[in-house]
């Protein structure tokens, strides 16, 4: 039938159901990948990136782990026993050597666990002293990121979010903590807070076991850190919220905490993911410096920066001891740094330079 | 200079004063609400003692007074008064001393960083993906990873005690080599990387083809038009450079006992010489504040297109 072309009349033909052919074209090929899976997937093809990520899982497992079945204990001296006076042949010993009594079980048939990397000056097992030293660094550089991280993101979304005279306020904040020289502020700090903060945490069970320095570090941190993470996120948040999807939540009556936790901070995660990788090794950088300087970790719990601190009085003698925790920090700043490039390439190919 | 450099330079000033008065005021206060004092010391002080030596130190006034004296006689008179531990001297003579040292250490130390980073991030952007690239890549990578106290101990066991080359101790001129590198090789890999990235950034950019093409030849491109270009993303890690510099030398000094400031800042935290610590942190601090300064205006006026807000 010839229709009019100006004719408004519907043409009944559009309006059939699809034959099996049209349907073809709706079957997905391939499923639809998501964000983290695709992120994955080119980390993965980086070969330095994915060598680092499996040294440091292989480094954090071995740092949870060895301490449940090793036979010494950091803190045990091994000469010191009650009642009798200290065997002083256990102290300084050199890689899988045994003191006195340890030599005589042996001759008696008795197999004894050798000391991998020998024992320091006071008898302490040395092997188990780094795999905790390694153990502390790794807890302080993962918690204090997420202190920083937790600040960070709040300071940062409110700011961004809220504009005017909120975002203001918090970025003069930032800028004034950026421009504070932050080493000298945590030593000044921490060098504080030790006495500080003594009695209470001498009150407090909890508290008293992750002993005063490493609280003050933490607080430091949070005190601190968070500026450069704040900064990034508010950038991102900006941006993001001119976009037309929060101004069609905006426009359904959804409330600003809820456009922020469900629309924005999501969209920020490469920016999270990055950031978070990279402080990291900067607060284990930061714990070590502070442990050299003897204002880390409380003795006689070790750290890796107090553990190459005490070698360096026996270095001409026992220079494995310093040898030691200075490859293993190493070790663990290099791959995670490597591995936040890799996660920087990964999840962000816009930032790559 | 357009009015809005001059207004952008004036307002960092103020900024860097605002700064440098925060960390004064956050110095005394997180100084003196630290519970007994500087005087609580290991041996038990009588009442009168007590009384006599806040009495001296000025410390019997109210808080606030206490407070801007100490402000003024530190604005007027560079006076942070007297150490407590180190009798009879005054904070800024220590400071003075040490600073004799630590600003050889810390000038040959950022020249160092700063002529090697270059060359080296130079000779690695025009050898890309080549030997000598990846040779340099892999060295800085490395030296980024490890704190500076590992490198100096390392050093110390590796050239003066196994091999004996030069002095472990710090204290004489010769001896003030290895702690010199051992400060400079982090910022140089950083300089490295930086300066290898613009350079490949600018040896991209269409007006070295037009060079290329116009037949100027090859060494003065790269002298007179791409290094040229390539060094202003360096300057803005001057700023940086220096005080990782600064806070560098507190561990650098310790490892080769050299007679410093970073070693008097140490032994006064150890020590609890409370005015020996506040005046380092004050001095030290200002330093860093004002280099960051200097940094910055001098970005600024290198490459005015440059947008710092």
């Amino acid at each position: 039938m010839k229709k009019n072309p100006l004719s408004l009349q519907v043409d009944m033909e559009d309006f059939l159901p699809a034959t099996d052919a049209e349907k073809e074209y709706m079957v997905q090929m391939r499923p639809s990948t998501t964000f983290f899976k695709d992120g994955m997937k080119r980390l993965l093809r980086n070969k330095v990136a994915t060598v680092s990520m499996i040294i440091i899982i292989v480094i954090t497992l071995a740092a949870i782990i060895i301490p449940y079945f090793w036979p010494y204990s950091y803190d045990t001296m091994l000469g010191v026993r009650p009642g009798k006076p200290v065997d002083a042949s256990f102290n300084n010993l050199a890689p899988f050597q045994y003191g006195k009594t340890e030599l005589k079980r042996i001759e008696a048939g008795e197999k004894v666990f050798p000391h991998v990397f020998g024992t320091d000056s006071a008898g302490r097992d040395y092997f188990i002293r780094v795999v905790y030293g390694t153990r502390v660094s790794l807890g302080v550089g993962f918690f204090a990121s997420l202190i920083v991280l937790v600040i960070g993101i709040t300071m940062g979304s409110i700011a961004g979010y809220c504009g005017g005279k909120v975002d203001m306020f918090i970025m003069r904040l930032v800028d004034i903590i950026y421009s504070l020289p932050d080493t000298l502020m945590i030593i000044l700090l921490a060098s504080v807070m030790k006495v500080a903060l003594g009695p209470v945490i001498d009150n407090n069970p909890v508290l008293n076991k992750l002993g005063s320095n490493m609280i003050s570090l933490f607080i430091v941190f949070a005190l601190l850190y968070w500026v450069s993470m704040a900064r990034q996120i508010r950038g991102q948040i900006l941006s993001l919220k001119e976009q037309e999807y929060v101004l069609a939540a905006r426009s359904t009556g959804a409330k600003a905490g809820w456009i922020i936790t469900k629309h924005l901070i999501p969209n920020c995660i490469s920016v999270i993911i990055i950031s978070t990788a990279l402080q990291i090794p900067s607060a284990i950088f930061t714990e070590s410096f502070l442990s050299y300087l003897g204002l880390g970790v409380n003795a006689p719990m070790p750290s890796l920066g107090s553990l190459a601190s005490e070698a360096l009085n026996g270095l001409t003698s026992y220079p494995y001891r310093m040898v030691i925790p200075a490859i293993t920090i190493s070790l663990i700043v290099l791959s995670l740094n490597l591995f936040g490039d890799g996660l920087r390439d990964a999840f962000d190919p816009k930032l790559k330079s | 200079m357009s009015s809005k450099t001059l207004k952008y330079i004036l307002k960092r000033i103020a900024m860097a004063i605002l700064t440098i008065w925060i960390v004064i005021t956050v110095t005394f206060f997180v100084m003196r609400a630290v519970p007994g004092g500087p005087f609580l010391s290991e041996k038990a002080v009588s009442e009168a003692a007590q009384k006599a030596l806040e009495a001296k130190y000025g410390m019997d006034k109210p808080l606030m007074v206490q407070y801007f004296t100490y402000l003024k006689d530190i604005v007027t008179k560079f006076d942070f008064g007297p150490s407590i531990k180190l009798r009879g001297r005054m904070v800024i003579d220590v400071i003075i001393d040490g600073m004799r040292t630590s600003v050889k250490l810390g000038v040959c130390a950022a020249a160092i960083a700063l002529v090697f980073g270059v060359v080296l991030g130079a000779v690695a952007a025009l050898r890309r993906n080549g030997f000598a690239d990846k040779v340099i890549m892999v060295l800085t990578t490395a030296f980024i990873s490890m704190p500076s106290f590992i490198i100096g101990s390392l050093m110390v066991l590796i050239l003066s005690v196994k091999l004996g080359w030069f002095p472990a101790n710090g204290e004489t001129a010769k001896g003030l080599i290895l702690p010199v590198i051992a400060l400079s090789l982090s910022p140089m890999a950083n300089i490295t990387r930086l300066t290898r990235s613009s350079m490949l950034d600018v040896l991209g950019q269409d007006y070295i083809r037009t060079a290329r093409a116009k037949g100027v030849p090859p060494m003065k491109i790269i002298f007179g038009h791409a290094l040229k270009n390539s060094l202003i993303p360096v300057i803005t890690y001057v700023g940086p450079m220096l005080a990782y510099i600064v806070t560098g030398s507190l561990v650098i000094e310790q490892v080769f006992a050299v007679p410093g400031i970073g070693r008097a800042f140490v032994s006064s935290i150890t020590g609890r010489d409370y005015p020996l610590i506040m005046g380092t942190t004050i001095v030290l601090a200002t330093l860093i504040v004002i280099m960051n300064l200097v940094s910055d205006i001098l970005y600024k006026l290198v490459d005015p297109r440059i947008n710092l807000e």
